[in-house]
């Protein structure tokens, strides 16, 4: 499905040596770190980015004409510069906020207000997580637009041909939809729905929080028209995030927040908008945490996001194979690797998935089970919750070997 | 042996004791972990103020299962004040193993959805991690344990 176009390998064994948490031992084993999904941990290079901001170049952007205030707006830009050129847009294009559920958030109030009316239709996907879905909900409820939702096959790919048939209805304003499933793994194919849609006169709005991790991306080759993303899942620091959006839609679009930066000029009674991104970035923004993202951009462009791409792909066609083979073990989503990114959720019979994940982290081996903030999609799966292992740059097989002994010592202790 | 997992744990989470649904009840209440996901309701038949019967349903981990299993035989004859005076102690009590904060509230959903039933009482038990009890109840709770 997808053609590798680098042939570059990763060294895992040097890229853990750039993380310092992965030195971490507990009581005395080294953590296996299989919840990446959840957040990634952090080289040593993001860490020094915020922590040299606050130690040599403090202060406050785009205000004062001191040194320091340049230094400081240089670092906040340049975090910005470095995250778009990582996916493709242009920096103009590409707005900070607190994170990817922030980013969905406003473009329903700013965008969704004024542009969705009742008898609208939002199309949302039947995987998307609680934070592409509420907003929606939320945005129908005031606006008196309709919800529908978008189903899956039975191997957890989107039914094209029922997305077909809700965008021939012709009323549909925006179709919402995940990058890669933070459950099933699926790889969503972007630019051929987008196609579609925009076909059909919908705008597309990109999650695209779990896939900027681990593969290429490029929102203009997508041809999207919002795109959304977090930097903790990245390798960059909690608190930010950022929404990429065509240039044309943020200029049309009111202002989200008001208050500082975003503004051209204050009267008494009105004012007038800075040029996006400023116009939605209201408010002293999270300047080391953008001096993080942007050195987790350049980490993340160092790798080569294709050699990044071929590694999870590694591991998680490894995973598959190895826990296939457990007795009483179910896999959700794609079966294969290609067609999904580096995750793998899984229900292993008589066991639920919070005593899988206890019994793991006995043996430091850190993973993630609940309904990973989407209680649809568990709905149609028919169960409560799963059990998730997901894998980044520095996992290692070894690590899923770890997971495979706990999960036959799980079976163990259920007498099965 | 495993410190958690106890042979009698998985026992009671396998074939879990006054389980299912019971018809007539006089009082119901069913609530969920929203953290995991883990649900649990229960319908209880009451002889004026003692419960005379009970039956625990839902889904979740091995932990809320058994909890709900071991206690339901404890909790049959008590009046409605003293299971208003319930707490976190009875349950580890009953259940033999310590809980980690991470999963106490597993082990106390069972007696949550008892209290709301009969007491019509939101808050969980005293001392989970994240709802520790106001200053006001855990001196009501002290005066009456």
């Amino acid at each position: 499905m997808e053609a590798l176009t680098a042939r570059a390998v990763l060294s895992v064994e040097e890229i853990r040596r750039d993380f310092p948490l992965l030195t971490r031992e507990i009581e005395g084993r080294p953590v296996a770190y299989l919840d990446n999904a959840a957040t990634s941990q952090k080289p040593a290079a993001v860490l020094e980015a915020m922590d040299t901001y606050y130690r040599r170049s403090n202060a406050n952007i785009h205000r004062s004409i001191h040194q320091l205030a340049a230094e400081a707006t240089e670092i906040y830009e340049g975090g910005r510069a470095k995250l778009a050129r990582l996916v493709g847009g242009r920096p103009a294009e590409t707005v900070f906020v607190r994170n990817a559920t922030e980013a969905i958030n406003l473009v329903r109030f700013s965008w969704g207000r004024a542009n969705v009316e009742p008898g609208d239709v939002v199309l949302v996907t039947r995987m998307e997580h609680h934070s592409n879905l509420v907003p929606w909900q939320l945005l129908c409820e005031e606006t008196g637009a309709m919800l529908e939702y978008v189903e899956l096959d039975e191997r957890g790919h989107l039914d094209l041909d029922t997305l077909d048939a809700q965008l021939a209805a012709g009323n549909v304003k925006l179709l919402a939809v995940a990058h890669v499933s933070n459950v099933l793994g699926t790889i969503n194919p972007i630019a051929e729905i987008t196609e579609r849609a925009h076909d059909a006169g919908a705008l597309v709005l990109v999650d695209g929080a779990q896939a900027v991790p681990q593969m290429p991306v490029n929102v203009a080759h997508l041809d999207v028209d919002f795109y959304a993303l977090t930097g903790h899942k990245m390798f960059g620091p909690t608190g930010i995030g950022a929404l990429w959006a065509r240039r044309e839609l943020l200029e049309e679009m009111p202002p989200f927040m008001g208050g500082g930066s975003m503004i051209s000029a204050v009267e008494d009674e009105h004012s007038t908008w800075a040029q996006p991104p400023a116009k939605f970035e209201a408010g002293t923004p999270a300047i080391a945490e953008a001096a993080g993202l942007g050195a987790a951009a350049d980490y993340l462009s160092d790798l080569g996001m294709h050699a990044v791409r071929a590694h999870e792909r590694e591991i998680t066609a490894y995973a598959l194979e190895r826990l296939a083979a457990i007795e009483g073990l179910r896999i959700f989503g794609p079966r294969d690797p290609g067609e999904r990114g580096g995750l793998v959720s899984f229900a292993l019979e008589g066991v639920h998935p919070h005593d899988i994940a206890e019994i793991c982290n006995r043996d430091a081996v850190a993973i993630r089970a609940g309904h990973h903030c989407a209680q649809p999609l568990m709905r149609v799966l028919g169960v409560p919750a799963t059990a998730r292992a997901s894998f980044s740059v520095y996992n290692t097989k070894d690590e899923v070997d770890r997971l495979v002994m706990a999960l036959e010592n799980a079976r163990e202790v259920f007498g099965l | 042996m495993d410190q958690l997992y106890r042979e009698y744990i998985i026992d009671h989470y396998k074939n879990p004791r006054n389980f299912g649904e019971l018809e007539p009840h006089d009082a119901e209440f069913h609530d969920r972990n929203p953290v995991c996901g883990d649900e649990m309701g229960v319908h209880i038949r009451l002889n004026g103020d003692r419960i005379e019967d009970l039956r625990f349903h839902g889904q979740g981990c091995a932990i809320s299962q058994a909890s709900a299993s071991i206690i339901s035989d404890e909790l049959k004859g008590k009046t409605v004040d003293e299971v208003a005076k319930l707490n976190r102690h009875f349950v580890i009590d009953e259940i033999g193993v310590d809980l980690s904060p991470t999963r106490l509230k597993c082990g106390l959903l069972a007696l949550k959805v008892v209290q709301g039933a009969l007491l019509g009482r939101m808050e969980w038990p005293d001392g989970t991690p994240d709802e520790e009890p106001t200053a006001e109840e855990a001196a009501r709770l002290r005066a009456e344990v």
